[in-house]
């Protein structure tokens, strides 16, 4: 076999990801057609950058910072209901931002749960809407994927070591020293950048629970000059603002972020010596039940409240879950077209660089690129004609981030391992991923299927600047009826939602792990 | 005297039962096919795995629940004996007192302890720097500080090649002979046992049976254990 034949050919590799590039690259042709309309930052620009960032920073703070506690706990424990809530630390990520937004109003909302109890106690109540309810959702999204890398990083410190430490007598002390605080200093600089990053560019959240002069993201900002003032020209200005802070900050935490390993071997534990202490034992144990229940409450609110509303649900929500059901289907289908491809490429390449085209989807916002392709639509076509297919295109851009993390590790093993086999029986090309790449890949694809599905059904974010009443996404339906105050009619459609992402989550996730090579 | 008495491990569906004695100061090799339970049986005997039943006695104390560090024992393992990011220094050093903080005495002592394996000037290195075969006389200094009655040894050099194994084993020999220990040590090499050990244990079909003159035991075989030489 000649030293550079490869059986993975770059062409199609390089075609998807030039595709996905001019597709970025569109959006800001559209934003530069308009740059000349705007003007200087205002006041009004400045808070809202101010405030992405300090929204940002705090939710990435608190999430890391309550996730050493939990993780520590979780690596360590052995309790009744482990491998459940383990398995429960992924639903926040496949949870619908909206239907989220539903179940924490519940808990935290005026007349929610908490500020029931405070109010029976006499203590005055206190209020989910401004910095603090954005916080306190992007923790609850962020705070499971924190736990997740952390208990990954304590898993993969060999069981010699705690060994070792047991029989050198070493205490609590020692063993965090030696042991855990080199692991945290490996691995939560990644889940800060990681955490800071999304929350950037987080849109819903600071929809439902910000807004203000005080409370406005950037990706607020935006939607709020298209719909209120269709006013392009400030669009454009929150648009390049949005690229520097959220493009500028990816491209820092490109190095920083760790590899998301997802799926099995989460319920592994490791018997420790060092922590068999009272004060230990009760601090893991407070930890755990904060988690579980911070976890929990808000999913069963969603749940009782919505099987409530269900009978109340409009014949406009299940029209429009149709349409989410449908466009889901097609983003992944978009997905898998450009991610498989380009994984490919990537994964035989030899330059680390090439990687970072993936993350262009973490960095550019999806409220930036609707913004640019609107402006490109414009003149031509109404552009509410367009949104569902806007819709399509980002959601499978967005979820190619995570999609590449996913699939790169796996056929980069595949394509190493079988590498010289398959060239010594001449298979390459489409073969080669036909017969080794995809049945060795069957996992991960479906979990990245599942994972694009699920994000894109419960996604809320461009739909809403170019959607109409006759072309909305479930999501963007539930947002009216909350909008309207028809909260029962909200919460049924909610329940749908949340069937809808994580019944596709997981036939998709079930077809990869059914006949998947066991390793 | 090391008793093991009527002790049984149970691991899902894998059980192992073990009832035998052994003297201080001896030297014996565990051996048996893969996934017989070595590993697990000196795991239990270090306090490393629960033990269902039985009861596990060192000079007539009652050991079976005490924590690692009270056993009178001292184990290397198969890898991560040493840890990454400190110095072999400082690796040797939690042998005598496992916070970092040494008196002039005590480093003294560890020195010894590096010039004993040959690694005099190698203190101030990371284990990383080192080849395998030093990495292993680092953590034999470790168990040479920490001179327990017992040195347990879970196939510590299985990466290393023949000469420099036959090596390694001289050395935890005289280890042994100068803190009076006795070594318990895991292998899949028939020649090791045979070049330390004065006894065999041969663990197989869920049991672990009582020490035997190695030369005797390898010499005449039983079935089941020439059924593993081959």
């Amino acid at each position: 076999m000649a030293r550079n034949a490869k059986p993975i050919s770059r062409v199609a590799g390089i075609s998807a990801a030039t595709f996905v590039v001019v597709a970025v690259l569109l959006a800001f042709v559209g934003i530069g057609l308009r740059v000349k309309t705007i003007s200087g930052l205002g006041p009004a620009e400045w808070q809202a950058i101010q405030f992405t960032i300090v929204q940002s920073a705090l939710s990435a703070l608190l999430s890391c910072a309550l996730a050493v506690h939990v993780a520590r706990a979780l690596a360590r424990r052995k309790f009744w209901g482990r491998t459940f809530l383990i398995t429960l630390l992924g639903a926040p990520f496949i949870l619908p931002v909206i239907v989220a937004m539903l179940g924490l109003l519940a808990i935290f909302g005026r007349s929610g749960v908490l500020n029931d109890m405070l109010e029976m106690i006499g203590i005055a109540k206190i209020s989910i809407y401004g910095l603090q309810g954005v916080v306190l959702a992007h923790v609850f999204f962020n705070l499971p994927l924190a736990i997740r890398l952390l208990v990954q990083g304590w898993q993969g410190v060999p069981a010699e070591r705690f060994r070792l430490s047991a029989q050198l007598g070493m205490g609590p002390r020692m063993v965090f020293r030696l042991i855990e605080l080199p692991l945290l200093m490996r691995i939560l600089p990644g889940a800060f950048a990681l955490i800071f990053v999304i929350c950037l560019t987080s849109f819903a959240v600071a929809l439902t629970l910000g807004g203000g002069p005080r409370a406005t993201t950037i990706e607020l900002a935006i939607y709020q000059a298209f719909r209120f003032d269709f006013n392009l020209g400030r669009a454009t200005l929150l648009s390049l603002a949005q690229l520097f802070v959220a493009g500028g900050a990816a491209v820092l935490a490109f190095w920083l972020v760790p590899a998301v390993t997802f799926g099995g071997g989460m319920d592994r534990m490791q018997k420790r010596w060092d922590a068999q202490g009272k004060g230990a034992r009760a601090l893991d144990s407070m930890c755990i039940a904060f988690a579980a229940s911070f976890l929990i409450l808000p999913l069963v609110a969603i749940l009782t409240s919505g099987l409530r509303g269900l009978l109340e649900v409009p014949l406009i929500v299940w029209t429009s879950a149709w349409t989410s059901l449908w466009v889901a289907l097609v983003s992944v289908l978009i997905l898998l077209v450009l991610a498989l491809p380009m994984a490919g490429w990537i994964a035989t390449s030899r330059r680390a660089s090439v990687e970072a085209i993936g993350l262009l989807g973490l960095s550019v916002s999806p409220l930036m690129i609707g913004t640019g392709w609107f402006i490109l639509i414009y003149p031509y076509a109404n552009p509410t004609d367009w949104a569902l297919v806007v819709t399509i295109s980002v959601n499978a851009m967005m979820a190619l981030p995570f999609a590449l993390r996913i699939l790169v590790p796996s056929i980069r093993q595949t394509a190493q391992t079988y590498d010289r086999l398959s060239g010594a029986l001449g298979i390459s090309g489409i073969a080669f991923w036909r017969c080794v790449l995809l049945p060795r890949s069957r996992l991960q694809i479906g979990f990245a299927a599942g994972l694009t599905a699920a994000l894109s059904v419960g996604d809320l974010g461009v739909i809403a600047l170019f959607g109409d009443p006759d072309r909305s996404t479930l999501p963007l339906q539930m947002y009216r009826l909350m909008g309207s105050y028809r909260t029962d009619a909200a919460a049924g459609a909610a329940l749908i939602l949340l069937a809808l992402a994580f019944g596709l989550f997981w036939i998709m996730d079930y077809w990869g792990r059914r006949n998947a090579i066991a390793e | 005297m090391l008793s093991l008495n009527k002790i049984k491990i149970t691991q899902g569906a894998f059980e192992l039962r073990a009832h035998f004695d052994v003297d201080v100061g001896q030297n014996v090799a565990v051996v048996g096919p893969s996934g017989a339970g070595k590993s697990t049986l000196v795991g239990a005997i270090c306090g490393f795995i629960d033990i269902s039943t039985g009861q596990v006695m060192l000079h007539g104390r009652d050991i079976t629940q005490a924590q690692p560090d009270a056993r009178d024992m001292a184990m290397l393992f198969q890898d991560n004996n040493l840890f990454p990011h400190l110095t072999i220094m400082q690796n040797v050093g939690l042998g005598i007192r496992p916070t970092l903080r040494l008196t002039g005495e005590e480093a003294g002592r560890v020195n010894d302890a590096l010039a004993r394996v040959g690694l005099t000037d190698f203190g101030t290195r990371k284990p990383s720097e080192l080849s395998g075969g030093q990495q292993s006389r680092a953590a034999l200094a470790r168990a040479l500080v920490q001179s327990k009655s017992w040195m347990i040894l879970d196939e510590p050099f299985a990466a290393l090649g023949p000469a420099l194994r036959a090596e390694m084993l001289d050395l935890v020999a005289d280890v042994a002979a100068e803190t009076k220990a006795g070594v318990m040590m895991v292998t899949h090499a028939p020649e090791d046992a045979r070049r330390i050990s004065d006894s065999v244990i041969f663990v197989a079909d869920g049991v672990a049976h009582g020490p035997q003159a190695t030369a005797g035991l390898l010499d005449n075989p039983p079935p089941a254990l020439k059924a593993y030489l081959g």
